[in-house]
This record gives structure tokens, C-alpha cells and sequence, in this order.
């Protein structure tokens, strides 16, 4: 088997570099034989099928990466070869025990640096790189973290150059990401390929993640407590944000933010609907200095005020420990065999790609003298500037570079450029259907009760051009699976995850963030007003377009979208109709779908994946709807009816598909409680509009049953024309009808006793009793004349608003009640 | 020879929040810190409303700090520290002459592999690097320069450089009292004693010296015949650069003088940022002001 095989005939080998699929003499290696010959065996539409499978996998799953420069801010979805990569058990073992070494000996270096600091004293490491460092944070100085670990996962960046071994570019000690992309990329590729998986033995990831939640719990200082970790993120606009939210789920942990944590007598709670809760671990992706308002960054909103305090009074574990971020700065590498000969009496056993601190003089000296080959990176990460490529400079840039490290040498490090090896992706197409692409790997450990236990995979990253010299996320670079093949033995080794027994059975979660209960109701709350929006205009424009400004239906509707404030008073009507579906004026009905998607976002590790999707389809529409404004009026109405059945679908979920927890049970409080209230609103401008006398009554009652959605009922109860008692009875007092004002009051009644709301259940059976008195029969015409009937009406009205009334106080009440109230701002003051 | 002198100093700190706080913690700064030449008598905090926790501790410069929390809703806080200190003059005047050349001491502290540090030079050590409010760029000693020509002793070269510092910038109280980014200093030459403290810091350490800044307070009225020192109104700042020969020598730019028994120390460090006087979290909505008082009163007999 050679690369002679059609598959390879668009892949082009350079000469000079390592190829991971075949050998310089063209054959391709053994570990990867099984693989080429499925790929050659395998017909186009096979291929066409994965390749299909992947795509709908990455978009149903919901996986993104978000780039920070990206103009529109959104999400871009996760960039996964169809091809993993291959690496043979023989050389796995060299390189995993390389990996927990280097975990073991950087563990120990920030022992040390936040301990005695020898390394400094005694000229082992420069003090330049430390204290010079924002990510050394001098306030833990002194504080043992909990088990003496520092480092509790770490990530090491390799590259293989063209002598076939792999090379150190790079340490991750703060909050290393992609450990959860490399499960979902697993997940995904095992399945695309699943003989070929079973029959390469590839080892599992599994136990990686066990491990992890095994040290979360050994390490929560937590006494006879059941141990509580937390995952921190930064939020859902950090650019690997769907990761926190599969980690946290992959864990078993809740995820949190920092407004949702509060340090209280050195000890951590998070602050949940039952109350507050203590909390042991936190599994940080949030960066050390931002970690900490009160001491740390002042201007972080990201962090927990008084988290050093609890830290310090050893009451909570913190992965990785606060300022491991230190060890980051590519100045350190160079320094690192020596620093294992001393500390481990044991040579470095994964080389290090050549790297010059120039903060040393003779150091510097030789990375000026072979600067035209190098690539120049700060020595102090906080001063960000992308790396220089010198080869790629002319004569005056390689020289105004070396002026600028002559003029402040500590802060460049030098580094020699590696050539790195290519693998092959997936093209399609018919003819050369692999092309050759760079690639690096990122492979990850944790720290186990005996040493390091390192991720048997891992994430291999994918150039974004052939001619790349650097693999990068964030620069539009791509990911492949990574399989580490099996060598006959079982996994052994491989944690095992305790049995869970009926006495383990939950069936609430007591860990419900009170921000993630805000966000659920009004994520309830703004579902069903998008659904009411979108229903209000569709009759305004159906009456409109049907009948022309002169539809004797359209000013009673016409008059409740004022009062909603959704069309602009003082305008031509057409345009006040199109700046009603296209505008972008507060309360609208794109602000509130912008705010449904907000809402929706702080919940997502809450919602299904299909549920997140009509959701991400809604916000596409959204965004549509702002870059194209619908020109005329037929436009704008296939723009609606295409969102009611969008949103519609939202209600299906919220009903259907979620677990009938605390958390679902304040989603429908939202949900109920905005229906009532619009109901009841537009029931009573309607009503006054007719006891007025302005109005016809049938056309009225048209489009009050239809924003009800109970015209199909109607007719099949009454096979006519609307009148006034039937349809009243239906919109407001029959309790089976689920778009009824009564029906939604008890309901509420109902689920607000389940949420321990007393006063609300009493405040909704006297709304039911004071609803149910309401006597149609008042307004059967024969009986008080036509004044009286007005009157009724009139009264009728009144009674409605009141309910509405009664649903805005229900809300607040609840609010003051329940929630975080995300509105107050945790600010910083300073005083000199 | 001068004799000890004590003060009373009361710091009086009192925000007025818009709205209702209904957390806040607190992280204090305001205990004055032991040194050979200063002895703290007494220290005293009272602090309305009181908080629902306190916790005293050493921060990791050596400084005292106080941690407090108010779990219960105010809209008022206010924090006096009262402050007994003696100052005693150095034994020995500083003599600028006898320091070693500026290029010395900055070698001294550049890394040289596998060279040991002694305590002192290892204590110095972490103030010469660039700290969140003292970012270090060759612009500061492209500034420092014509102070620190060749082979001149440290500090006659750090003299020089206050005294330039004092001649070319305005002192000029802003809205706020709190530290201006310094590239912004270097421009427009103006600002508070923190500006000054800072610029002057990241002139001494982009040449590579140690250098830290001191936060505390001004005699308020001057002795008879002396002019009323700048910035006596409130907490002040200055900085202290590391000499081998003589330790740490203080400097206060603002006022173009060496301090010695008309400043009270409270704490020192990198920058602002390490020795705040007060900062806080609090959580609330609207905004607050804030009113500072500070008086330094020699006791009668002292002189």
C-alpha cells in the first residue's frame, strides 16, 4: 500500500516534512493501512453520507466556536475534518508518559513560585518572567491550595517535525480548552467511521473526564459535606463557550457565572431557588486575574467578589489554582530541562522546540544572530502582538525587529520554526480526494491521586491554508479526531466510574442557579409574547391587505397594536405597518425576539438540542429581518407566517420536551402569566371599542378569536358567524380552552403553588372566582336595551383589566421573590 | 538632631450610594505599617454601619489589611481610621554621593543564570518589573535619561529625576483621585501624587532599577516658616527606590523633598492597585459619592 492510491493523488507530499500517512518512501504506514483501505474500499456516496453526517452532527449538536473578531459576533460553527488522525500505541506510550512528566514537573514549579521561591533565589528562573508577569498573582503568595495540586489539568501543544518526533510549543496552565471539542469530535468521528474504529481498538476518552470529577470531589475541602463543583465561565460570548456547556453536562456539574456565586465568611455559595448553597470546587475558565473584583482586576465583571479570601481560608478548591497562568510565557521553556534535572534528578523527556528569552544576554546575542529564521513571540502574554514570522519579513523588517528587541529585550522571546507535519483531510470530489494539511496537537492531563493521567487523544488541529505555519482556532483553523490505537491490551487503567444505585436516583436538581430561574421565566415570558406580536400583526396586515385601510376589522386591531406601542403613531399607515414587522424600535417585535435569543442563551445548557435550534433558526430570522426589511406588505406576511410557526414550535418544546422540574415549572410561569396578561389586555381595549360603539361587532370578534387561536374551535361549535356571548365565553371563561383567560389563571394557580408562591395562589383563585362571576347573560341584547348592553360590556371590560393588572403583580412579586435580580450591578469603588 | 515625632492622623472616608446597597464587601488598606523609622502607637477603625464580618491579616507585600462585609442593605458607609504613629529621623543621613553607579545596581539585578539573590536583593527584586498600573516602555527611560548619566551614583540620579519630574509637571487634583494611564501622563504632564508616584516608578524601573510605591499621608500644616506641602488633604503617594548601600530611600516627586518626618507610611507596593486605600465590590444600582477627609496633626510636645 503506497500513496500511489488515487485517494492521494490531490495530496501534495512535500518533500522534506513529515507526512503522519506514509513514510518518505511513499508507503503508508502500518497503523494507518486499516484506515486507507476503508477509504479506498469506501464508494463516493458512502463518503458523501459521513461527510453529511458530520456536518448535520456539528449543526444539530449545536457545536460552535466563537471568533472574537468576527464582525457579526456570532457563532461559527465547530470546523471538524471527517478524517481523524491516527497515532500507534508503541509511540503513544512514549508521549503520554512525556506529558504527565511535564504536568508533574510544572505542577511543581508553581509549588515552588507560589511557595519558597528557590527557582528565583537561586537564578533557576528569572525573575523577569514571574514577577514581571500579570498572570503571577502576588496574593497567593503563601496560599497551599487544597492537596498541594496546583495544576490540576493541564494542555501541552506539539508539533512533529520533519525528524518524526514530537516537539513542546507550547504549555497551557490557566484554563486549557478543547478538551471537551475532542469528546464531541469523538463522538461525532467514531460514528462516521465505526468499524474502523472498533477494529483499530482506538482507546476511549472517557476516563479522562471520570478522572476529572474524581479529583473535583477529592479535593473539595467539603469535610462530611457531599461534595459540590461548579464549572465558572466567563459566559456564553467567550469564544469556547459551548464547551463549558459540554463540559459542565459531561461532568454532572452546574455551570455558573460569577453573579451567580457569592463569598460569604471566606466560603463560597451559589446562590440557587432553594437558597444558598455551598460550594467546594470550581473548575475555572475564567483567567486568574479577573477572577476576583475585591483584590484582583477591579474592573472584571466576570469574577467572584472575596473568592481569594475563601481560597486563602482553604475553604474551596480552585482548578486550576489561581495564577497558574504564570507558567504560560514562552520565555519559561527554555529554562524547564534544567529545571527537571533539579527538581526531578530526571532529564526532560518531550524536547522543546528551540527557544531563546532574550532577557539573557548571551541568549539574546544567538537569537539575533539567527533571527531571519525564527518567529518572535512576547515574553508576557498580557502584552499581546501576534508572533513575528522573520522568514517572512524583508531586509528593513528583519532589522527594525531586531531594533525592537535590542530596545527591550526581556520582553521577546525567540523561537525556532518547526516544519509541521501534514495529514491528510477529507476533500471529496472524485479525483484526489485528500489533501495535505499542517497540523499541530494539543493533548491533555489531570492530576490523579498517583500522577498525571493523560487523555489517551486529544485535539489535533488543522491549518487553515497548506502553506500555514501555525494551526489556530481562532485564525479559521479546523480539528480532526485523534485516535490513539489500541495494543491488544483492554483500557486498562481507565477510571471507573461508581454504580449509581436507587438510593443515588435525583429527581430535582438542587443546584438550580436563581439566574438560570430568571432567565428560564423570561424565556418563557418572551416565547409567548413573540408568538402574541407575531399573531397581532399578521391580522393587522392580513385585514389590511385583504381589505384596504377602510377593513372594518383593522382599526380595533390597529388600535390594540398602539396601545402596544408596536406600530409608530404619527406615520402614514403602510410604513407604520412595515416598521412594525422590520424596525428595530424597543418592544417590537425584532427587540423581542433579540431578547428571547438573550434569554434563551443564558438557559442553553437547559434546552434539547432540537429546542436550540428552532432557536438559533429564530435568531437567523431575526438577523434577516434587520439586513432586509421586507419591502412591501405581502413580504412582511410571509415573514410572520414563517415565525409563528417557528415560535410556535418553541411552545411545543416547552411543553413536550423538557423534564417538569423547578426550572421548567418557572418557564411556564413566564409563559402563562404573558398570556394572560395580553389576553386580558386586548380582550378589554376590544371590548371598550364596542361598548363605544366605534366598532363592528363581528369583525372584532374575527380577530379576537384568531389572536386566541380559537377560530377552529369556534366554528365547530357553532358553525357561524362570531357573536358576542359564545365567543366571550370561549376567549375568557371556558377553562379546557388552553388560549382562555381562565384556563391560564388556573393553571397558574396550579403551578405556583408547586413553587411555594402562597400569596400567589390565594391572588389567582380570587382572579378565578372574581373571572368565573362574570354573567354573559348581562349582554343578551333583549334584556336591558341596547345602553345597558353597553354598559355590561363596558363592565366587562373593566373586570379584564383588572386581571391583566393582577398578572403584571403576580410577576413582580415573583420576582422580588425568587430571582437574582440580574438588573442590580455588582460595581467596584475605589477610595484614595 | 531632630527628634521623634507624633501624629494623629484621621482618615475619614463617607459614600453616599443613589440607590440601596444591598451588598458590599470591603478591602482596607488604612493600618500604617511598622518600618525601622515608624512605630504604630494605636489604630483605630469605626466604621458606620457596622459590618456583619471583619477579618485583619498580612496582604502579600507585608502590608495590614482589613477584609469587611455588610450583608445588610444601607445607603450610607462611612469609615474613620484613626491613626497614633511615631517617626523617628535615620540614624545616618542618606549620602547620595557614597550610592553606586545607577548601572550598577540595574546589573546587579539583571538575570544572570545560576546566580543566587540574598534576602534584600530577592525583596527587591520583585519591584522592578512592570505592575498593572506601571507599564514599563523604553519611553520612561528615553525620559530619565539626562538624569542618569554615566557612572552617576543611584541616588543623585533618582534625585535629579524627581527634580525633574517635580519642574516639568503640573500638579493638578482631578475629578477623581484615582491613577490616569501614563502614557497619557507622559503627554500631558499633569496629575495627582499616584500620577507622579507612577511616572516616576516606571522611569526607574524601565532602566532596570527596583523601585516601589508608597502609599500614606502629609503633614497637614507645615512647621512654622515652611511652605504647606502638596496633596496634605488626603492620602498622599511617593515612591522608595532600593539602594544596596542604604536599603529603601523615599522620594516624593509631588513635593520635590526626601520624606522623613513629615510623611506617615500606611502601606507599600507595586503600585496603586496593591495598596488602595479602600476598595470594595458592592452591589446595588446607581451611583455614589464620595467624600474624603484627612487630617495629619503633630502632637504638641513632639518637637
Amino acid at each position: 500500500m503506497t500513496r500511489s492510491s488515487p485517494l492521494f493523488a490531490g495530496y501534495a507530499a512535500e518533500p522534506g516534512r513529515y507526512h503522519e500517512p506514509f513514510g518518505a518512501d511513499g508507503t503508508v504506514r502500518p497503523h494507518w493501512r486499516a484506515l486507507v483501505a476503508e477509504l479506498e474500499r469506501a464508494s463516493a456516496a458512502q463518503m458523501r453520507q459521513r461527510r453529511e453526517f458530520v456536518a448535520r452532527q456539528i449543526r444539530e449538536n449545536g457545536v460552535t466556536y466563537n471568533v472574537y473578531d468576527d464582525a457579526n459576533g456570532t457563532e461559527r460553527p465547530w470546523d471538524l475534518d471527517l478524517l481523524p488522525n491516527l497515532i500507534d500505541a508503541a509511540e503513544w506510550e512514549t508521549l503520554a508518559a512525556g506529558v504527565a512528566q511535564r504536568a508533574a514537573l510544572l505542577d511543581a514549579v508553581l509549588a515552588d513560585l507560589y511557595g519558597p521561591q528557590r527557582l528565583l533565589r537561586d537564578g533557576s528562573l528569572p525573575a523577569d518572567l514571574v514577577f514581571g508577569q500579570r498572570d503571577f498573582v502576588w496574593a497567593c503568595r503563601g496560599v497551599a491550595p487544597p492537596g498541594g495540586t496546583f495544576l490540576h489539568v493541564y494542555a501541552v501543544d506539539l508539533a512533529r517535525a520533519p525528524d518524526g518526533r514530537w516537539w513542546v510549543l507550547a504549555d497551557r496552565t490557566q484554563a486549557p480548552s478543547g478538551a471537551g471539542y475532542a469528546l464531541e469530535n469523538r463522538h461525532i468521528v467514531s460514528h462516521a467511521f465505526a468499524e474502523a474504529f472498533r477494529a483499530l481498538k482506538a482507546r476511549p476518552l472517557d476516563g479522562f473526564f471520570g478522572a476529572l470529577q474524581t479529583l473535583l470531589q477529592r479535593l473539595a475541602p467539603a469535610g462530611t459535606e457531599a461534595p459540590l463543583g461548579v464549572l465558572l465561565t466567563p459566559g456564553r460570548y467567550n469564544e469556547t463557550y459551548f464547551e463549558h456547556v459540554y463540559l459542565a453536562r459531561a461532568l454532572g456539574v452546574p455551570l455558573v457565572e460569577g453573579q451567580d456565586l457569592i463569598v460569604r465568611g471566606a466560603t463560597v455559595f451559589l446562590k440557587t431557588l432553594g437558597g444558598l448553597q455551598r460550594v467546594h470546587a470550581i473548575l475555572r475558565r475564567v483567567d486568574s486575574d479577573f477572577c476576583d473584583p475585591l483584590e484582583l482586576r477591579g474592573d472584571s465583571a466576570l469574577g467572584v467578589p472575596g473568592l481569594l479570601e475563601a481560597v486563602r481560608a482553604g475553604r474551596v478548591a480552585v482548578a486550576n489554582a489561581l495564577g497558574s497562568g504564570v507558567l504560560e510565557t514562552p520565555g519559561l521553556l527554555g529554562f524547564l530541562p534544567r529545571i527537571c534535572e533539579r527538581l526531578r534528578g530526571e532529564p526532560l523527556a518531550l524536547p522543546t522546540v528551540a527557544t531563546w528569552w532574550c532577557g539573557e544576554p548571551p541568549a539574546c546575542a544567538e537569537a539575533l544572530a539567527n533571527l531571519a529564521r525564527l518567529v518572535v513571540k512576547p515574553a508576557f502574554p498580557s502584552r499581546r502582538f501576534e508572533p513575528v514570522f522573520a522568514p517572512a519579513l524583508g531586509r528593513a523588517g528583519l532589522a527594525e525587529l531586531g531594533a525592537r528587541i535590542r530596545r527591550q529585550p526581556q520582553a521577546y522571546v525567540a523561537q525556532e520554526l518547526i516544519d509541521l507535519s501534514h495529514a491528510p483531510v477529507w476533500r471529496g470530489g472524485a479525483a484526489g480526494r485528500l489533501a495535505a494539511r499542517a497540523i499541530g496537537l494539543r493533548l491533555y492531563a489531570v492530576a490523579g491521586e498517583r500522577g498525571y493521567v493523560v487523555m489517551p487523544g486529544g485535539l489535533t488541529r488543522v491549518a487553515a491554508r497548506s502553506d500555514a505555519r501555525v494551526v489556530s482556532m481562532q485564525a479559521g483553523g479546523g480539528s480532526k479526531d485523534t485516535w490513539v490505537l489500541g495494543d491488544g491490551r483492554s483500557a486498562a487503567g481507565e477510571a471507573q466510574r461508581r454504580a449509581l444505585g436507587v438510593r443515588d436516583v435525583v429527581r430535582t436538581d438542587a443546584f438550580l442557579p436563581s439566574r438560570l430561574i430568571e432567565n428560564l421565566f423570561w424565556f418563557g415570558r418572551y416565547s409567548e409574547r413573540c408568538d402574541d406580536v407575531t399573531r397581532l400583526l399578521r391580522i393587522v396586515l392580513a385585514r389590511y391587505v385583504g381589505g384596504g385601510p377602510g377593513a372594518p376589522a383593522l382599526a380595533g386591531a390597529l388600535e390594540v397594536c398602539r396601545a402596544f406601542e408596536l406600530t409608530p403613531p404619527k406615520r402614514a399607515l403602510k410604513p407604520a405597518l412595515l416598521a412594525a414587522v422590520g424596525g428595530g424600535a424597543a418592544g417590537g417585535l425584532r427587540d423581542t425576539l433579540a431578547r428571547l435569543f438573550g434569554a434563551a442563551a443564558q438557559v442553553r445548557g437547559r434546552l434539547s438540542q432540537e429546542n436550540w435550534r428552532g432557536i438559533v433558526e429564530l435568531q437567523r430570522a431575526a438577523q434577516a429581518l434587520a439586513e432586509r426589511p421586507p419591502p412591501d406588505l405581502g413580504d412582511a406576511l410571509d415573514v410572520l407566517d414563517g415565525l409563528l410557526m417557528s415560535v410556535s414550535a418553541l411552545s411545543g418544546f416547552a411543553f413536550d420536551d423538557m423534564t417538569r422540574d423547578e426550572g421548567w415549572r418557572f418557564l411556564v410561569i413566564g409563559r402563562r402569566l404573558e398570556r394572560l396578561q395580553f389576553l386580558a389586555d386586548v380582550v378589554a381595549v376590544a371590548l371598550r371599542g364596542l361598548a363605544a360603539g366605534r366598532r363592528d361587532e363581528a369583525a372584532t370578534l374575527d380577530w379576537v378569536l384568531e389572536l386566541a387561536d380559537s377560530v377552529i374551535t369556534y366554528r365547530m361549535r357553532y358553525l357561524s358567524a362570531p357573536q358576542l356571548i359564545p365567543a366571550l365565553d370561549l376567549v375568557v371563561l371556558d377553562a379546557a380552552n388552553p388560549h382562555a383567560v381562565l384556563f391560564q389563571i388556573r393553571e397558574l394557580a396550579r403551578e405556583l403553588g408547586a413553587v411555594g408562591g402562597g400569596a400567589d395562589v390565594a391572588a389567582m383563585r380570587a382572579l378565578d372566582e372574581r373571572v368565573g362571576a362574570c354573567d354573559l347573560a348581562a349582554l343578551e341584547p333583549s334584556l336591558l336595551g341596547d345602553a345597558g348592553r353597553r354598559d355590561a360590556i363596558a363592565g366587562l371590560a373593566d373586570r379584564l383589566a383588572e386581571v391583566a393588572a393582577a398578572a403584571r403583580a403576580a410577576s413582580d412579586r415573583l420576582s422580588a421573590r425568587h430571582f437574582a435580580h440580574v438588573d442590580d450591578v455588582t460595581r467596584p469603588t475605589v477610595s484614595a | 538632631m531632630t527628634r521623634a515625632v507624633r501624629y494623629r492622623v484621621r482618615h475619614a472616608t463617607h459614600y453616599a450610594y443613589q440607590g440601596v446597597v444591598s451588598r458590599s464587601q470591603q478591602l482596607l488598606h488604612l493600618a500604617p505599617r511598622a518600618h525601622p523609622r515608624q512605630r504604630c502607637l494605636d489604630h483605630e477603625l469605626a466604621i458606620e454601619p457596622a459590618p456583619s464580618r471583619r477579618s485583619d491579616r498580612i496582604d502579600g507585600f507585608g502590608n495590614p489589611v482589613s477584609v469587611l462585609e455588610f450583608e445588610r442593605a444601607h445607603r450610607t458607609l462611612a469609615i474613620v481610621s484613626s491613626i497614633h504613629v511615631e517617626l523617628r529621623p535615620r540614624a545616618r543621613p542618606v549620602d547620595e554621593a557614597s550610592s553606586p553607579p545607577w548601572e550598577d545596581v540595574a546589573a546587579r539585578y539583571a538575570y544572570r543564570a545560576a546566580r543566587a539573590l540574598d534576602d534584600a536583593d530577592f525583596d527587591a527584586i520583585g519591584f522592578r518589573f512592570e505592575s498593572p498600573f506601571v507599564g514599563v516602555d523604553p519611553r520612561f527611560a528615553d525620559y530619565a535619561r539626562e538624569c542618569f548619566g554615566a557612572r552617576t551614583p543611584l541616588l543623585a540620579a533618582a534625585q535629579a529625576l524627581m527634580e525633574k519630574i517635580h519642574r516639568e509637571f503640573t500638579y493638578e487634583p482631578g475629578a477623581t483621585q484615582i491613577a490616569t494611564p501614563l502614557a497619557e501622563v507622559l503627554a500631558t504632564r499633569r496629575g495627582v501624587c499616584q500620577d507622579y508616584a507612577h511616572f516616576m516608578l516606571a522611569c526607574l524601573r524601565a532602566l532596570g532599577l527596583p523601585a516601589r510605591y508608597v502609599s500614606g499621608y502629609l503633614r497637614t500644616r507645615p512647621p512654622p516658616g515652611r511652605p504647606r506641602l502638596v496633596g496634605a488633604d488626603a492620602s498622599h503617594a511617593w515612591v522608595a527606590v532600593y539602594c544596596p548601600a542604604n536599603g529603601w530611600v523615599d522620594f516624593d516627586p509631588t513635593n520635590r523633598v526626601r520624606p522623613e518626618l513629615e510623611h506617615v507610611t500606611l502601606a507599600w507596593g507595586r503600585d496603586f492597585g496593591d495598596v488602595s486605600p479602600q476598595r470594595g465590590v458592592i452591589l446595588g444600582s446607581g451611583t455614589h459619592a464620595l467624600t474624603v477627609d484627612v487630617s495629619v496633626t503633630p502632637e504638641p510636645d513632639a518637637h
